[in-house]
C-alpha cells in the first residue's frame, strides 16, 4: 500500500549525498547605502539540513532571496550544481530545482489545498495551453500523473482532511503545511524554508519539525532553512550558519555554534 | 446455540470459516475498501482471502503458536482487520488495543495479555511500544503496516506487514499443499477456542480482558444479522475504535456473517467526508456524534440566508409532526404526506446527503442516553435510528429496539435469544448467546460478575417499562441518596444537562450531601460560535469558560434542568442547588474520561476535591491547580480560580402532558 510513498527527489543532477550542491562565495548585497549582507560565504552539501540563523535584521531573509534569485547581489557569485551564476530571475531558480516557502504564508487563498499543491506541479507540466484547454488525451494523462504525485504529498503531510478546503479558511499551522506541500510538489533539489515555524504553537512546531526531517530523510531533499527558534534549529540541522548585521559570525555543526562566544554574545545575549 | 449456521456440513462457528464461505459465495463482491491517496481501493472477498492466507502463512513461519495472544494496535485499516482473521485462522487470539491509549495504558494491556507479537499501524505505535519495551518482557516481535519513517530503525524484531505476507507467498508458490493445509486447518477450527479478547474501557478501575469464544461470537452476530436483515449488499463505515466491542461486533463479526463491505476511512479527520462518499446502509454512532452533527447543522443554518433558514425551520417542523409517523408506517393526513414529500425534496434529502446518511437502512446509537429532541430530529428525517444496550461482556447486544417500536428514553426489549432479569436491588442481569467466557487471568473478577445460575451482572440499575422495553437509570453503584433521603441518580441529572448544546459534559455530586451540585464543561464549538456572533473575545478555553455571560447562559440551562427534574416525582428531590463551570475540558489523556469518553466519576471527584468542598461550603470562588498530560506524555499544570454559582430550584410539579 505504501510502495508509492517511497519516492526520492527526481532531480538527476549526478551529485552524490555529501557533495557540494551550492556554494555561496563572497556575496554582498546593498540597498542604497544600507548593507544587508556583507561578504558572506558558505556552502550547502547535498542531503543535509543547513540552517541560517541570526537575530532580527541579520540578513537571513535577504540571503534566501539572493539564493532564489529575487535579489541580485552587487558582489560575489553563487555556484549551484556546478554552474556559476550572477543574476537570475526567481522562475529560473525554480526550473533549476530551487523551491521555497515564505515567512508570511503566500498561498492562493481562494483555492483548495489540492489546487495549491497542484500549482506547484506546473513547473513539470509539459503540455501547452492548447492541450490543457482541450484537457483530453495527453493533457488528461499528464494531469492524472501529476495528481498522483500531489496525492503522495498530501498523504505525506497528512492533510487528507483538508484536500478540498479553501486554503484561506485553514488555521495558520495548516497553511504552513500546505505551503510546504506546494514547494515539495516542485520536487526541488534544494528547498528553502523561511521561518517554517514562525507563529506556531508547540504542537504545530513539533509536527513541522517531523515533516522537515521526513522530507530530508525519505525524499532526500536538501534543505536550507531560516529559523528563529534556537532549540528547533539545533535539533534539526546538520550545520548552522550564524549571521549578525549582515556578517557571518559562525559556521559549523550545532555543537560548535552553540559554544561559539561570538554567537552567544550576538544572539543568545551577553552574560555580564 | 440454535442460531449457529451450517454450510457444507461444517459447523460455522469461527470467523475464518466464514472467510472461506464468503470467498466462495461472494468471491467477486467487495469485502473491504480503504481510501488511499484520495481513491477508494477495493478488495473482493476472494482477494481478502488471499491476503489473509498469505499473511497467516508468513506469520506462522515467524513462530506464532496456537492459543497465543497477538496485540493489534492502530486505526481502522484493512491490514489490521486481516491480521485479526489471520491470527484467528492459526488458532491464536487477537487482542485489539486502543490506538490512542497513552503509553502506560498500552503497556498494561500488552503486558496483562502476555503478547509475544504486536501488529501495529505505524511509526507512532512502534515508538510508543519501544518506549516501554522493558515493561513488556514477553513482547518479541512488532509487525507494522506503514513503513514510513521506520527505514532507519533497528530491524531486530521489527517486521513489515508486506514482507511477512510476501514470505507467505514465497512459501506457498513452490508448495501447493500449503494453502490447502491452511484451509483444512481453518475448517477443522473449533468454536470453543477464544475468538477475541477485548479490553473493557475501565470505567471502574483497571481494564479487564474479556474473552469471547468463537461459537458465542458467531451466534450473537448471526442473531442480529437476521434481526436487522443485513446482507452482502450492505455496507458500513468502520470508524469506531478497533479495540471497542462495538467495532469488533458491528463491523467485523456482522461483516463476516452477512458478507457486507467494510469501508475504512482515510483518516480520523476525514470520517465525515468519507461517510458522505460511501453513504453506508448500516450505521452506528454514539449520541455524542449525532449531537455534534445536529450542532453543526444548526450553526450552519444560523449563518445561512433568510430564505434557506426559513425553509429549514419550516420543514423541520413539518418533519417533527409527520416524519416519525411516516417512518413507522403509521397513518398520517394526506396534507402532511404532501408537505413531507416536498420537505424531503427540498430539505431532508439534501441534508441527509450532506451528512452521508442517504442510504441508511438501520442506524443505532448507544453508550449514553440520547435526548428526545435529538433522537426525534434524526428519525423525523426518515433515518431509522434505534437504540441498543449492551456491554463488552455480552459481546455487545443485550437489548435492541425493533423497527417501529422505538423510544428515546428506553433501550428496547431483550435482543434475540437474550434473557434479562432485574435483581432485587434493581440491577440488570442477562444471559446471551454472545456472553463472555471470563476475564483473562482474573477468575475472581469473573466470579464477581456472574450469578450462580449463569447470569451476568451489568452493574447498571434499570427497570422494564409496561411495553416491555428496558429503561436504564444509572450505574447501580452510582445511584445514591441525599441526606433528605431523596433518590440521587447522577447520570440522569447529567444527561438532562448534556441535552443542552452548550454543555458538553457534566458531573453531578450529592450522595450523602444536603443537596445536589454539578461540574459543567462547556461545548467549545457551540459556545465559541455564540461568542463569535456576539463579539465576545476570548483567548483560551479557560477564559471562555469563566466568562460572566457564559455563566449566565449555563445558569439558565441549570434552571431549566431543575424545572425538568421537578416534573419527575422520583428525581425532583435532587435538583442542582450550586454549580460551577470547569476551567478545563475533561480529557481521557488525564484519566478523567475513559477511552470511550465516559466520565470516571471517582477519579474526577478525587482530583477536584477542593472544588467539591467549595460547592458545599458556600464559597463564591476557589483556586485550583491541576496537572495535565499532553498527547506526547509530557506533563504540565493548569491553574485557575473557578467561580461557583447558585441556581434556582423549583417546587415539585405534577407531571404534565407537555407538548414537547
Amino acid at each position: 500500500m505504501n510502495a508509492r510513498s517511497q519516492i526520492v527527489a527526481a532531480s538527476g543532477d549526478g551529485i552524490k549525498p555529501g557533495e557540494l550542491l551550492m556554494d555561496v562565495r563572497n556575496v554582498s548585497l546593498r540597498f542604497g547605502g544600507v548593507k544587508a549582507i556583507t561578504d558572506i560565504s558558505f556552502d550547502v552539501r547535498k542531503g543535509e539540513i543547513r540552517a541560517i540563523i541570526g537575530p532580527n535584521g541579520a540578513g537571513k531573509t535577504s540571503m534566501l532571496n539572493v539564493i532564489n534569485g529575487f535579489y541580485t547581489p552587487q558582489e560575489g557569485v553563487i555556484v549551484f550544481r556546478g554552474v556559476e551564476r550572477r543574476a537570475m530571475k526567481p522562475h529560473q531558480a525554480v526550473t533549476q530545482g530551487i523551491a521555497r516557502t515564505f515567512q508570511n504564508v503566500a498561498l492562493f487563498k481562494g483555492m483548495s489545498t489540492l489546487d495549491n499543491i497542484m500549482a506547484g506541479r506546473s513547473v513539470h507540466m509539459n503540455r501547452g495551453l492548447g492541450w490543457q484547454l482541450l484537457w483530453h488525451g495527453p493533457a488528461l494523462r499528464e494531469e492524472i500523473e501529476h495528481r498522483e504525485k500531489v496525492e503522495e504529498i498530501i498523504d505525506f503531510l497528512e492533510i487528507q482532511h483538508i484536500r478540498k478546503t479553501p486554503v484561506g479558511k485553514l488555521p495558520y499551522g495548516l497553511q504552513k503545511r500546505v505551503e510546504l506541500g506546494r514547494a515539495l510538489a516542485m520536487e526541488p533539489s534544494l528547498l528553502l524554508l523561511d521561518e517554517p515555524m514562525a507563529g506556531m504553537n508547540l504542537e504545530e512546531k513539533e509536527d513541522m519539525s517531523r515533516f522537515i526531517v521526513d522530507v530530508n530523510q525519505q525524499r532526500g531533499t536538501t534543505i536550507c532553512l531560516i529559523e528563529h527558534d534556537m532549540g528547533v534549529v539545533m535539533d534539526l540541522s546538520d550545520r548552522v550558519v550564524v549571521l549578525d548585521y549582515g556578517k557571518k559570525i559562525a559556521d559549523g555543526v550545532p555543537e560548535e555554534v552553540k559554544a561559539s562566544q561570538a554567537v552567544i554574545d550576538a544572539y543568545l545575549g551577553v552574560a555580564h | 446455540m440454535s442460531a449457529t449456521a451450517q454450510a457444507g456440513g461444517i459447523v460455522m462457528d469461527t470467523f475464518p470459516k466464514y472467510l472461506l464461505r464468503n470467498a466462495e459465495r461472494f468471491g467477486a463482491q467487495p469485502a473491504m475498501r480503504h481510501k488511499d491517496y484520495g481513491i477508494w481501493q477495493t478488495w473482493t472477498w476472494a482477494q481478502q482471502l488471499g491476503h489473509i492466507r498469505d499473511f497467516a502463512l508468513g506469520f506462522q513461519e515467524l513462530g506464532l503458536k496456537r492459543g497465543e495472544r497477538v496485540g493489534i494496535v492502530g486505526a481502522n485499516r484493512p491490514r489490521l482487520y486481516w491480521a485479526m482473521t489471520a491470527v484467528q485462522s492459526l488458532g491464536a487470539i487477537p487482542v485489539p488495543v486502543y490506538a490512542d491509549a497513552v503509553a502506560e495504558e498500552l503497556a498494561y494491556v500488552l503486558n496483562n495479555s502476555g503478547v509475544r507479537f504486536a501488529i501495529v499501524q505505524d511509526q507512532e505505535q512502534v515508538d510508543k511500544i519501544q518506549s516501554f519495551a522493558s515493561e513488556i518482557p514477553h513482547l518479541e516481535y512488532i509487525i507494522f503496516d506503514e513503513p514510513r519513517g521506520l527505514q532507519d530503525y533497528d530491524r531486530e524484531g521489527l517486521y513489515d506487514f508486506a514482507a511477512v505476507e510476501q514470505r507467505g507467498v514465497d512459501l506457498r508458490k513452490p508448495d501447493p499443499g500449503l494453502a490447502k493445509a491452511w484451509e483444512d486447518n481453518v475448517r477443522a477450527g473449533s468454536g470453543d477456542d477464544i475468538s477475541v479478547m477485548l479490553y473493557t474501557s475501565g470505567t471502574t478501575g483497571r481494564s479487564k480482558g474479556v474473552m469471547i469464544k468463537g461459537s458465542h461470537a458467531v451466534a450473537a452476530a448471526v442473531d442480529t444479522v437476521v434481526f436487522d436483515k443485513l446482507t452482502e449488499n450492505d455496507s458500513v463505515l468502520a470508524y469506531l475504535p478497533l479495540a471497542w466491542v462495538g467495532d469488533h461486533y458491528l463491523n467485523y463479526a456482522q461483516g463476516y456473517v452477512s458478507g457486507f463491505c467494510v469501508n475504512c476511512p482515510e483518516g480520523a479527520e476525514t470520517v465525515a467526508q468519507d461517510l458522505r462518499e460511501i453513504a453506508p446502509t448500516f450505521y452506528f454512532a454514539p449520541p455524542r456524534v449525532f449531537e455534534t452533527l445536529l450542532t453543526n447543522v444548526r450553526i450552519r443554518m444560523e449563518d445561512a440566508s433568510w430564505l434557506k433558514r426559513w425553509m429549514f425551520n419550516h420543514y423541520v417542523e413539518v418533519a417533527r409532526k409527520y416524519g416519525e409517523a411516516l417512518l413507522e408506517g403509521r397513518p398520517a393526513p394526506l396534507a402532511g404526506r404532501l408537505a413531507y414529500g416536498i420537505g424531503d425534496f427540498l430539505v431532508y434529502g439534501p441534508l441527509k446527503n450532506v451528512l452521508g446518511l442517504s442510504n441508511i437502512r438501520v442506524a443505532y446509537t448507544a453508550g449514553e442516553a440520547i435526548g428526545q429532541d435529538l433522537f426525534s430530529f434524526f428519525r423525523s428525517l426518515g433515518i431509522n435510528l434505534k437504540q441498543l444496550y449492551g456491554q463488552t461482556e455480552a459481546f455487545l447486544y443485550v437489548t435492541a429496539q425493533k423497527d417501529g417500536a422505538v423510544r428515546a428514553d428506553t433501550v428496547g426489549p431483550a435482543a434475540p435469544n437474550v434473557d434479562i432479569r432485574i435483581s432485587e436491588s434493581g440491577e440488570v442481569l442477562f444471559k446471551s448467546p454472545g456472553m463472555f467466557s471470563g476475564y483473562y487471568g482474573m477468575e475472581d473478577k469473573t466470579a464477581e460478575v456472574m450469578t450462580d445460575d449463569g447470569f451476568i451482572k451489568t452493574g447498571d440499575a434499570g427497570f422494564f417499562e409496561k411495553d416491555g422495553q428496558l429503561r436504564i437509570i444509572d450505574r447501580a453503584k452510582d445511584v445514591g441518596k441525599l441526606k433528605s433521603g431523596a433518590l440521587f441518580a447522577p447520570k440522569y441529572i447529567e444527561n438532562v444537562l448534556k441535552f443542552f448544546p452548550n454543555i458538553k459534559e457534566a458531573v453531578a455530586f450529592g450522595d450523602g450531601e444536603d443537596f445536589a451540585s454539578a461540574f459543567i464543561n462547556i461545548d467549545l464549538t457551540a459556545v465559541g460560535n455564540w461568542a463569535e456572533r456576539n463579539n465576545i473575545a476570548y483567548a483560551s478555553y479557560q477564559e471562555l469558560a469563566g466568562h460572566p455571560l457564559v455563566y449566565k447562559i449555563i445558569a439558565g440551562h441549570v434552571e431549566e434542568t431543575n424545572r425538568r427534574l421537578a416534573r419527575e416525582p422520583m428525581m425532583a428531590g435532587a435538583q442542582i442547588k450550586r454549580f460551577l463551570v470547569l476551567h478545563k475540558e475533561l480529557d481521557a489523556d488525564d484519566g478523567e474520561l475513559t477511552r470511550t469518553l465516559k466520565v470516571r466519576r471517582a477519579f474526577v471527584a478525587e482530583r477536584y476535591a477542593p472544588l467539591i468542598d467549595a460547592l458545599y461550603d458556600g464559597a463564591k470562588e476557589k483556586f485550583i491547580d491541576t496537572e495535565v498530560t499532553y498527547e506526547d506524555g509530557r506533563k504540565g499544570r493548569i491553574r485557575a480560580t473557578v467561580k461557583i454559582e447558585d441556581a434556582r430550584v423549583h417546587p415539585v410539579e405534577p407531571l404534565r402532558e407537555a407538548a414537547e
